[in-house]
């Protein structure tokens, strides 16, 4: 297990008037190479949740374990934490400041006090990882790119660190479906062919279904349901008492069930879909 | 949360001194200072006391709050203090070491010291005791009789309201900025004062491009909205004197006006 | 009176940027809204569709060509004001468009600038409120309102205004889906029950199953309009720029391919499941 969470409560301003508790006793395993989504209602303790895996939130009560260190623990060395857990914040263009695109993304290796040889590479690296052309835009300016490239620079900015997890909050917010999508293609690619353990927030249940290993559901500071996302998805009453839902073809799915054809009900994507209504078709000859 | 912080330092309350007219209270606090930089014995003091004391007794703020406001600059009234009863010359009651202590000096001090303490305590009552909305209408109107003057009564104001308004909005901000940064490997706290200023660069670069960014979008959208300055523009909430505004002003004039008055014959 | 809200008449707009100079963003459009039509205009971000509000709103005016609001000419800067009243508009950032420190006094500011009597803009406000529903927060202070319900005061800060017209510039675009569905469902009330012509820019193609018409755009041309049936049955090429079709519409286009029988306008599970 990369990340290990046991008991985790955390309550913000504890004794004033607005004493909240975000996270009550959350316990929750993670194991190397996983692609879990994280889902849950603004406010269901999520980006707490994630601010706890690389110490930048300490818990009120509980232990957070990456790799086997207790990094909730007094005299942690939370450098190597952040190294090896990098998260990438909703919105991330917000934090570019460098008048480089290279001396941005370089800001997470140095801070690590890496040779400038080694910064060098990673910066490269990180830079082609996200889809963009090294030679091309390693001197201009982030704030000359559009929307979407700049996310992928600060995305890169993180990558660049070499972190074991990597964690998205909402990677895709306020982007177009274009924009979306290509994003959503690098960090598939990082999973498969560097089989980085990735942890997703997410809204769009479409793009949860058509990605992840692993879901697991926050409801009022709790972990509520973890488990397939074709188990989970069957659950679309629950899901939708929690104020989510399941993507369109599950409901699709899930309708044509209950008018009494015989098909699967744990389809998620739109290809599932195709093939099952295939085979029920041409099964039953034309029904 | 950063987001739960109050703005300014208001006290929320229902009685007759969070009620009154914000011009009001900006006017008797206005006459309240004048009396204490004219006030030269101690027997005004008295009077000035029982109004203030009164006051914060009527408006319910805990005066804890009040010495709040003192803490921070109780270092600056201790120093008016020394200075005042070292520096000035007189008759001398004793010596510390070089230093003259004078009868002069210690009632030129002791003055100093009350008129801060006492201009502290009211306006931190003007503070506890008035929205920051309700203080910048306040200001505005009082201002307008001056804007033929060229006094801009009404972008003041504005500036004023949008600053509050995006106060806890930047706040939270800086916040996730920093955050983000520190997530990068930043480290805001260690190091000198040369090494700690330089690592905010990563924090105030993305902070001021988002400010000047969320102007750029708010100019527009008051633009869409049809704003063109104060010209010609109404409000919809008047502020209206009410009987109670004239009393709190009346009794004011009484006890404060006295005193000056009373000074200047 | 006319029925036409909306006049575009090849209209071309062209802005300098740091690089190339004279970006076109729109060229040569033709546009026409009537009045309480429901209009969702899709695009990528660059589309062109951002521009062509400004244009509506007279904040920017035609580098060649008319735009008309009630046939009101946006050149001509007399009409600027009673545009702006006529097509009020929303905007995309919730967070950068309120203005007061309190939700009542954000809702006023709009008659408040068109020198509106007090009585007046307390009736007004309250009306615009409600519309919304969020008069239980008049006195809230907007950074502790969700992302919805602060896109809600900014179009009752519009609706204060009394406009016959709402143009919604991406509103949806930094929302959850909570957030989301509420601003949509006001979106949809104001227009069934107020008869407000609406012009909501998005991307996100669900929220257009449901429109008059739909307008999709590319590269500052219009390349698909119709009603929603028409462009989303155009499945290739609505893929093939890169914006979504509902997953049933995909579903059944996959299946079609197939050799299945089933219908080429598909929008809703309600539709697919009949035609299975």
């Amino acid at each position: 297990m990369i990340i290990k969470v046991e008991g985790l409560t955390h309550i913000y301003n504890p004794n004033s008037p607005f004493e909240t508790k975000a996270l009550d006793n959350v316990n929750l395993e993670i194991a190397k190479g996983e692609f879990v989504g994280l889902i849950g209602h603004t406010g269901s303790g999520k980006s707490t949740l994630i601010q706890h895996l690389n110490g930048l939130i300490k818990p009120t009560s509980g232990k957070v374990i990456i790799d086997g260190v207790d990094i909730s623990a007094e005299g942690a060395n939370l450098k190597d934490i952040r190294q090896k857990v990098g998260l990438v914040f909703q919105y991330p263009e917000h934090q570019l400041f460098e008048e480089t695109i290279y001396k941005d993304v370089a800001f997470g290796p140095i801070n690590l006090g890496l040779s400038e040889e080694e910064v060098d590479k990673r910066v490269k690296e990180a830079i082609e990882l996200v889809g963009l052309n090294y030679d091309k835009i390693k001197n201009r300016s982030p704030f000359e790119l559009s929307g979407g490239q700049k996310r992928r620079v600060a995305i890169a900015g993180v990558l660049a660190m070499e972190p074991e997890v990597l964690i998205l909050d909402e990677p895709t917010a306020g982007l177009d479906p274009k924009g979306r999508d290509e994003i959503l293609k690098q960090i598939k690619k990082l999973h498969q062919d560097f089989n980085m353990t990735i942890i997703l927030v997410s809204h769009s249940m479409e793009d949860i279904a058509r990605l992840v290993d692993k879901i697991i559901v926050m409801h009022k500071g709790r972990v509520s349901i973890v488990g397939k996302p074709k188990d989970v998805f069957k659950k679309a009453d629950e899901l939708e008492e929690l104020g989510l839902g399941v993507p369109q073809v599950t409901y699709f799915m899930r309708e044509l069930k209950k008018r009494g054809k015989k098909v699967r009900d744990d389809i998620i994507t739109v290809e599932d879909a195709k093939e099952e209504i295939l085979r029920l078709l041409r099964g039953n000859g034309n029904a | 949360m950063l987001k739960n912080i109050t703005i300014g330092q208001y006290f929320p309350g229902n009685t007759v001194i969070h009620k009154l007219d914000p011009r009001i209270k900006i006017i008797i606090t206005l006459l309240f200072i004048i009396s204490l930089f004219i006030i030269d014995n101690f027997l005004p003091y008295l009077f000035v006391s029982i109004f203030i004391f009164t006051s914060i007794f009527i408006s319910k703020v805990p005066f804890k709050f009040i010495l709040k406001g003192l803490k921070p600059l109780f270092f600056i009234i201790l120093i008016t203090f020394i200075i005042n009863v070292f520096m000035t010359k007189g008759e001398i009651l004793f010596e510390i070491g070089p230093l003259d202590v004078t009868k002069e000096g210690l009632k030129l001090a002791t003055f100093m010291a009350l008129r801060l303490i006492f201009l502290i305590i009211g306006t931190s009552l003007l503070t506890l005791t008035t929205s920051p909305i309700s203080l910048t209408d306040g200001i505005e109107r009082l201002l307008n009789p001056f804007k033929r003057i060229g006094v801009p009564a009404h972008e003041l104001a504005m500036m004023m309201t949008i600053a509050l308004r995006f106060i806890p909005t930047l706040l939270e901000e800086t916040d996730k900025i920093m955050k983000a940064q520190m997530a990068r490997g930043a480290d805001f706290e260690s190091g000198n004062v040369l090494k700690r200023a330089k690592s905010l660069v990563p924090l105030l670069v993305p902070l001021f491009i988002s400010a000047f960014r969320r102007a750029d979008e708010l100019a527009l959208a008051m633009e869409a909205r049809c704003y063109r300055g104060g010209e010609n523009r109404t409000r919809m909430k008047q502020l209206i004197l009410s009987r109670r505004d004239y009393i709190a002003l009346g009794i004011s004039i009484l006890l404060l006006g006295l005193i000056i008055v009373d000074r200047l014959l | 009176m006319s029925d036409v809200m909306i006049k575009l008449e090849n209209v071309t707009y062209k802005y300098e940027s740091n690089e190339n100079e004279g970006v076109v963003a729109l060229n040569g459009i033709n546009l026409s809204i009537n009045k309480g039509e429901f209009v969702v205009i899709l695009g990528h971000n660059g589309s062109g569709k951002s521009t062509l509000a400004k244009l509506i709103n007279a904040l920017i005016v035609p580098t060649s060509g008319k735009v008309y609001v009630n046939g009101m000419d946006t050149q001509d800067e007399e009409n600027i004001w009673h545009i702006r009243r006529t097509a009020g508009m929303v905007f995309q950032n919730p967070d950068n468009q309120l203005v007061a420190t309190i939700v009542e006094e954000d809702v006023a500011f709009g008659p408040e600038n068109l020198g509106i009597h007090p009585k007046e803009i307390r009736k007004r406000v309250n009306e615009a409120l409600t519309a919304v529903e969020m008069e239980e927060y008049k006195d809230y202070a907007p950074h502790l309102l969700s992302g919805g319900q602060k896109q809600r005061i900014a179009i009752a800060g519009v609706l204060a205004m009394k406009p016959e017209c709402i143009i919604l510039d991406e509103p949806t675009a930094m929302l959850d889906p909570s957030g989301r569905k509420e601003v949509i469902n006001t979106i949809k009330k104001l227009n069934r029950e107020e008869n407000k012509t609406i012009v909501h820019i998005t991307h996100y193609m669900d929220e257009a199953v449901e429109a008059d018409r739909v307008i999709v755009m590319e590269k500052g041309n219009i390349i698909l309009e119709g009603t929603p049936k028409t462009v989303f049955s155009q499945v290739e090429k609505v893929k093939q720029i890169g914006l979504d079709v509902p997953q049933v519409t995909e579903l059944a286009y996959m299946l079609r391919k197939e050799g299945i029988d089933i219908p080429q306008n598909i929008l809703t599970i309600e539709e697919l499941v009949s035609a299975l």
